[in-house]
């Protein structure tokens, strides 16, 4: 059922073949098929350890398949370097916040722009008109996609490390979008957010998709931020895809029970709805 | 999300904890009245000096060593990627003018020599003869060149590891300064040959510790030439070369290359993912960092009339370190105020310091600890002030302002 819902799609972006990661005798992602519609929201979800951020950093250049291609927007980039991949609209956000901590929020979202600049060395030391113009425009855009997240005016030249908690994280997805990517990648957007910021998150990662039209492919603990907003789901357990689709067919899953809570478990949730469909 | 536009201001009472913005300090101010003042004070302070006298000699010394700390500043203080081995661009400055700028090559030309835009003694030399400026730009191609080709196996590298290779090449080319006496350019395989009939079959490539002396002097247009009585001219070309370091720096810094070393420093996986590329960027830093070291090492091949192999010591590398870490790691004026104290504290104290045991009657020679001395200057500094004389602001707000960010060490835990 799962199969119909991913191959029937024509408008995919992503698209991961078998890809499989080892690292010498461990296999972190095992054979994993993975196709993500333009426009869509999906999830990737698993125990700890399931390989879901190695999963991640195949997609993003860091890590090469063992095997398994990588295709995305028609082109293979299987392996390809990351500020490359990055350039081609792909980009990511990171599990434990990785800003420019020195830098302000504003040169962060400008750092998040370096692949659509074209300033080089000599331009940037004779500084031609060129090279002005496009340091005001990115400066520019870059307050616009902090603004556009949420981070208030006022602290868009502060200095990362100052920001809150939240506010870094919001940072952090305005640099990923100052690029203008095609797809998004989030590693855990929601850790160390309370129920509000998580909703508001989830609120924004639908308006994203539909005012901007970007892809957003997501790492999530939180099943409530996953069922939310979700359009399709993949679980990871033990880098092999273990099950795949809508919310609520994965939630039904017994074989995604189990991975989570143990055999036991699925097979009382088993006897539960058996019981439930007798009465 | 973006419903949060603006966060509640603190509860009154609550005294109000200012978080500095980078943005303290004026663009102008920064980028325009301090240089303003700074050159146009410092072009005037020869004419309160004898223009023979020691102090300008030092003075000149210190403009040189200020550009080249400035250079390192790129490498080490925007990029992060600590270089031990900043000698061997002093060394390829040094050299090509050396090369390019003296009887060195006499044999050239049927012992007549040649003689590229240069005036008036030189001229008439055997031996190349290019004109100073056309000299620098020679060398700031060379120390381009070897500043990227010693980066390269550096790239997979990071922190300490990067400093021993970089060590280890600066070594390198101060070994190979030394025993270039022994190699002849005849000698090289398949162009040795053509290379025997340009230069004679004696030709070496470099003189060792003997030195490549006399050295042409700065020779400008519509400027007459150079002496070495005369030191002011001297210095209002280390003045000029250092102006333009600065400006060159500056402009860097508040790019879009000075912010993706910046970046590669902060977090270098962040940075690659966001679509910095590392191998570029790198190279970059190490090529425009070195480039500095050439032109200030020309310049001081010809100001100390001697390319010697004896100057490309690692000391020599550590002192310009010295400068960048003394002045504030990644802050341009730092480095120009780091450069200036420590040459002075080089070339002028510690001399000084070494008449003081005899003139109080003990038979102690001060200079055998002179690196002594100096090390617990360093280490008294890093002490009372670790960010560095005129830290960077960012590295000040790092260190001190938001202690809270960082994680407790056992040391201030126990506090």
């Amino acid at each position: 059922m799962s199969e119909a819902a991913t191959s029937t799609n024509g408008g995919s972006i992503l698209r991961t073949t078998n890809v499989t990661k080892q690292f010498g005798g461990l296999t972190a992602v095992s054979d994993v098929t993975f196709n993500v519609p333009e426009r869509s929201i999906v999830s990737i979800i698993g125990p700890n350890g399931a390989g879901k951020t190695t999963f991640f950093n195949m997609l993003t250049g860091f890590y090469k398949p063992t095997f398994g291609s990588i295709e995305f927007d028609g082109r293979n980039v299987t392996g390809g370097r990351p500020d490359v991949i990055m350039k081609a609209g792909m980009a990511r956000t990171f599990q434990n916040i990785r800003l420019f901590a020195t830098m302000s929020a504003v040169e962060n979202a400008m750092v998040g722009q370096n692949a659509r600049m074209k300033a080089g060395l000599f331009g940037s030391i004779i500084r031609t008109p060129g090279v002005r113009k496009e340091e005001k425009r990115v400066d520019e855009k870059a307050r616009e996609e902090l603004s556009y997240v949420g981070v208030a005016r006022r602290h868009h030249d502060w200095l990362a490390v100052n920001l809150s908690y939240g506010e870094q994280r919001r940072v952090e997805i305005a640099r990923a979008l100052a690029s203008d990517p095609k797809v998004l990648l989030l590693d855990e957007p929601t850790a160390g957010m309370n129920p509000q910021e998580s909703d508001q998150l989830t609120e924004f990662m639908r308006k994203l998709r539909d005012e901007r039209g970007v892809t957003i492919v997501l790492i999530e603990h939180d099943m409530k931020v996953i069922m939310g907003v979700s359009e399709h789901i993949t679980v990871l357990d033990h880098g092999e895809k273990i099950a795949e689709g809508g919310p609520t067919e994965v939630r039904t899953n017994s074989r995604v029970i189990e991975a989570y809570l143990g055999k036991a478990a699925a097979e009382e949730v088993a006897a539960e709805a058996e019981r439930k469909e007798r009465s | 999300m973006s419903t949060a536009a603006d966060t509640p201001a603190p509860p009154a009472g609550q005294p109000k904890r200012r978080i500095p913005t980078l943005n303290e300090m004026p663009w102008w101010v920064e980028k325009v009245v301090v240089p303003v003042v700074f050159l146009f004070g410092a072009a005037l302070l020869p004419f309160l000096f004898d223009s023979g006298s020691g102090f300008i000699g030092t003075c000149v010394l210190a403009l040189a060593y200020t550009v080249m700390a400035l250079g390192l500043n790129i490498i080490v203080g925007f990029a992060g990627l600590l270089d031990l081995g900043y000698v061997a661009f002093f060394a390829i400055g040094a050299y090509t003018m050396g090369w390019l700028g003296s009887g060195f090559f006499s044999q050239v030309n049927n012992e007549e020599g040649w003689h590229i835009f240069v005036s008036g003694f030189a001229a008439s030399l055997p031996g190349i003869h290019v004109n100073f400026l056309l000299v620098l730009v020679v060398a700031i191609i060379f120390t381009t060149i070897a500043g990227m080709f010693i980066g390269l196996p550096t790239l997979r590298l990071r922190g300490d590891y990067i400093a021993i290779v970089t060590l280890a090449f600066g070594e390198i080319i101060g070994r190979s300064a030394v025993n270039g006496d022994e190699i002849r350019l005849a000698a090289i395989p398949i162009i040795g040959g053509p290379l025997e009939n340009a230069f004679g079959a004696e030709q070496t490539i470099t003189a060792g510790r003997q030195g490549i002396s006399p050295v042409d002097k700065v020779d400008l247009p519509l400027v007459e030439a150079f002496t070495s009585l005369e030191l002011r001219p001297w210095y209002w070309v280390g003045l000029a070369l250092l102006a333009i370091s600065l400006f060159v720096n500056f402009r860097l810094r508040d790019s879009r290359l000075g912010r993706a070393w910046v970046a590669l420093r902060e977090d270098e996986v962040a940075a690659v993912s966001m679509g910095v590329p590392a191998v570029k960027t790198k190279l970059l830093a190490y090529g425009t960092g070195a480039a500095f070291g050439g032109m200030a090492g020309a310049f001081l091949g010809s100001f100390n009339n001697t390319v010697n192999a004896d100057q490309f010591q690692f000391f020599f590398s550590i002192l310009i370190l010295g400068m960048v870490i003394l002045g504030g790691l990644g802050s341009i004026w730092g480095a120009v105020l780091g450069g200036i104290a420590l040459t002075f504290i080089n070339f002028e104290l510690l001399p000084r310091l070494n008449t003081v045991p005899s003139k109080v009657g003990l038979d102690f020679d001060l200079s055998e600890i002179n690196f002594g001395i100096y090390g617990f200057l360093l280490v008294i500094m890093m002490i009372m002030r670790p960010q560095g004389l005129l830290p960077e602001r960012r590295r000040k707000m790092e260190l001190t302002e938001d202690a809270d960010v960082h994680d407790e060490t056992l040391y201030t835990a126990r506090v």
